[in-house]
């Protein structure tokens, strides 16, 4: 993997407060790379170290391996997407656009040349002469993104870019978003605190809590295989059932769930697990089943419970079963499965089950 | 729609009530009274006369005859524009960084700042021009300051007292906060984000100051450059006081036709053309700061 941006150990601390802690990361060339995370864990200041509007207080980040600390943001192969959009009121679409080819001294003919092709990029080649006031949400953003990318940066940082825009819009922007990064295969590093955006655009995401990484990893694994509690329960919905390791057999683990018994659970894989040290079953509501009758497949774990509470969804139902030791399980149930002879009722006793590949473990 | 338009036309008669009783009627009040002859004391003679047994006007041309007879006036009119351009010139140049450092200093300490820009508002008019008299006399502190520099450098000592310079650096003092509160207006409300869009995007502080920080208050610049100009246009204590003979303004002249020589037509011609100089001018600057606050 060929690094384009390394992070190195870089701390931020604002008045005793620790907004960054020694993070490292390295993201590579033409990645998608996202930072995800509750607000406050410091997103935004680990952006604003990378385009150097703010030194940190230790640490180096490296572009193409040379450092870039000692450059100021004008002098820094890289743009900004900026929240707000930040486009300059007073000039044109085509100014604006225009402006960091201007900067670097273009000439009159090659400005233009390039300006009407990014706007053709991000299909709006027929605002050029419009004032920015005169734009819908969607479209600043979109020419914020042709002026970030007009001068082919090494890197755009684009710190949560749709979080003004409406559901629907939003949607259809990840979609430009991904196609637009994908044709002119410029690095991002795009920040959110959705995590759902996350998993949709991302090649590979870094969690982050409390200015510190908790977990990098394509989305799919992150999904499947969080490393923390933390990160089990930030991406998606997740069940978390605390245990403890009985005993280690072969690729599988026997955890006791307080209150419930034992249950097999599949080996995580890169973590060491010790017998009688305390974990977390986390078991994504979609591979719990629940069922009225009784199953007598060895292979599935299996506790009697009472239905709580139930969401309809249309095109799945989410139902909340209280457990025998009083312990909520959250399930998902797809409407169209070919199974379901009858929805459950409030009150209802059923059977929960799942398998034992399905749950993953984590160590506390 | 149409209950609606009546409303709106009911919401603008108050200030066109204001501008009616305060601006139109006594220009037309001139107006009317620089076609009238001079009465046999001064002031206005009657403007109708009973002859022959009927009714005549008594109006004439004479008035605005005389103002075109000698180059005179036309040529005060220039150099009282070329003053009050001058004055605004440099109130931008002093204003400008003075108004930015207030914009950017922390928010606790602006209103101090701003505080200290109308400070001499709070001491009367002729006290602070009588003070520049002392100042710029002979033995002043500032006249001292001046020559001892110029005794560096070889040259002869000066005297400002009553002379041009003195005219211009008391017009400037005076209506310097005229400049600085309405760019610091303007410039308080510019939002950093887009000073580091532009960093971002290539532009170094140079750049960002002439792409965004100055076409964005360019709406600040010509609101304090109508408000300097105006009044310098049509100052006549700065220059009484401190002028002499050389710093004499247009307005002088005008005053002079009202008070001494009691000429009101005459007065009344050249206070048009000041009042016709001024509505040009602030039409030329409405033009040019739309234009440039786009
Ligand atoms: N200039 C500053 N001075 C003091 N504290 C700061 C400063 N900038 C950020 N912080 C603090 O650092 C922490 C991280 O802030 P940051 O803006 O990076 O969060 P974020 O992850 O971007 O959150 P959000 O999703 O809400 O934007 C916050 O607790 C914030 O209060
Ligand atoms: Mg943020």
């Amino acid at each position: 993997m060929f690094k384009l941006l390394e992070i190195k150990d870089v701390s931020r601390n604002f008045a005793g407060f620790t907004a960054l802690d020694k993070v490292s990361l390295a993201i590579a060339a033409g990645e998608f790379f996202t930072l995800l995370g509750p607000s406050g864990c410091g997103k935004t200041t680990l952006l604003r170290l990378i385009a150097g509007f703010d030194q940190p207080d230790g640490g180096d980040i490296l572009l193409d391996g040379k450092s870039i600390i000692a450059t100021p943001p004008e002098r820094r192969p890289l743009h900004t997407i900026f929240q707000n959009y930040a486009l300059f009121p007073h000039m044109t679409v085509a100014d604006n656009v225009a402006f960091p080819l201007r900067m670097v001294g273009c000439n009159k003919a090659e400005i233009e040349r390039r300006v009407s092709a990014a706007l053709k990029d991000v299909s709006l080649p027929d605002k050029a002469g419009h004032y920015p006031d005169a734009l819908s949400g969607g479209q600043k953003q979109r020419i914020a993104i042709a002026r970030a990318l007009v001068n082919r940066p090494r890197l755009l940082l684009l710190d949560e870019p749709l979080s003004a825009l409406d559901a629907k819009l939003r949607e259809q922007m990840q979609l430009e978003l991904i196609k637009l990064q994908k044709e002119i295969g410029i690095t991002f590093v795009y920040v959110t605190h959705d995590q759902g955006e996350a998993l949709a655009l991302s090649h590979r995401i870094a969690v982050m809590n409390h200015g510190a990484i908790a977990q990098v990893d394509e989305p799919s694994r992150l999904y499947g295989f969080p490393r923390s509690r933390f990160v089990a329960d930030f991406i998606g919905h997740c069940n978390l059932l605390a245990g403890k390791v009985m005993q280690l057999q072969g690729d599988r683990v026997l955890v006791e769930l307080a209150g419930l018994g034992a249950v097999q659970v599949m080996m995580p894989p890169d973590v060491t697990v010790e017998v009688g040290s305390a974990c977390t079953l986390t078991l994504r509501p979609e591979k719990i089943n629940i069922s009225s009758s009784l199953s007598q497949d060895e292979v599935q774990a299996h506790f009697k419970g009472v239905v709580h509470d139930m969401l309809y969804l249309g095109d799945v139902t989410v139902y909340k079963v209280e457990l025998v030791n009083g312990m909520l399980v959250e399930a998902l149930l797809a409407n169209s499965s070919p199974g379901r002879a009858r929805f459950f009722e409030v009150g209802d006793q059923v059977e929960v089950a799942w398998l034992s590949d399905a749950g993953h473990l984590v160590m506390d | 729609m149409i209950s609606k338009s009546w409303q709106q036309r009911l919401l603008t008669l108050p200030p066109l009530g204001y501008l009616l009783v305060l601006f139109a009627i006594p220009t037309l009040i001139m107006l009317f009274a620089s076609f009238r002859y001079t009465g046999e004391y001064g002031g206005l003679a009657p403007w109708y006369a009973y002859k022959d047994g009927g009714l005549t006007l008594e109006l004439t041309l004479e008035n605005w005859q005389r103002l075109f007879e000698t180059d005179i006036y036309l040529r005060l009119f220039v150099k009282s524009i070329g003053y009050a351009v001058f004055t605004t010139l440099l109130c931008i140049l002093l204003g400008y960084p003075l108004a930015l450092m207030i914009a950017r200093s922390p928010r606790k300490h602006r209103d101090l700042l701003l505080l200290l820009v109308i400070l001499p508002f709070w001491s009367n008019f002729l006290v602070r021009i009588y003070a520049w008299m002392i100042l710029l006399s002979p033995n002043g502190a500032v006249t001292q300051l001046i020559n001892s520099i110029r005794d560096v450098f070889g040259l002869a000592p000066v005297s400002l007292m009553y002379s041009a310079s003195a005219v211009i650096i008391c017009l400037v003092y005076v209506h310097l906060p005229f400049m600085v509160l309405p760019l610091y207006a303007n410039l308080e409300k510019h939002s950093s984000a887009l000073l580091d869009a532009a960093q971002d995007l290539g532009a170094n502080r140079w750049r960002r100051f002439w792409n965004i920080t100055w076409p964005l208050s360019l709406p600040g610049v010509y609101a304090g450059s109508i408000l300097v100009f105006i009044p310098v246009l049509g100052m006549f204590a700065i220059p009484d006081l401190l002028g002499g003979t050389d710093g004499v303004m247009i307005a002088n002249v005008i005053k002079q036709q009202f008070v001494e020589s009691r000429d009101w037509p005459f007065g009344s011609v050249l206070s048009m053309v000041l009042t016709a100089a001024a509505v040009l001018v602030v039409l030329l600057g409405a033009k040019f700061g739309r234009q440039g606050g786009r």
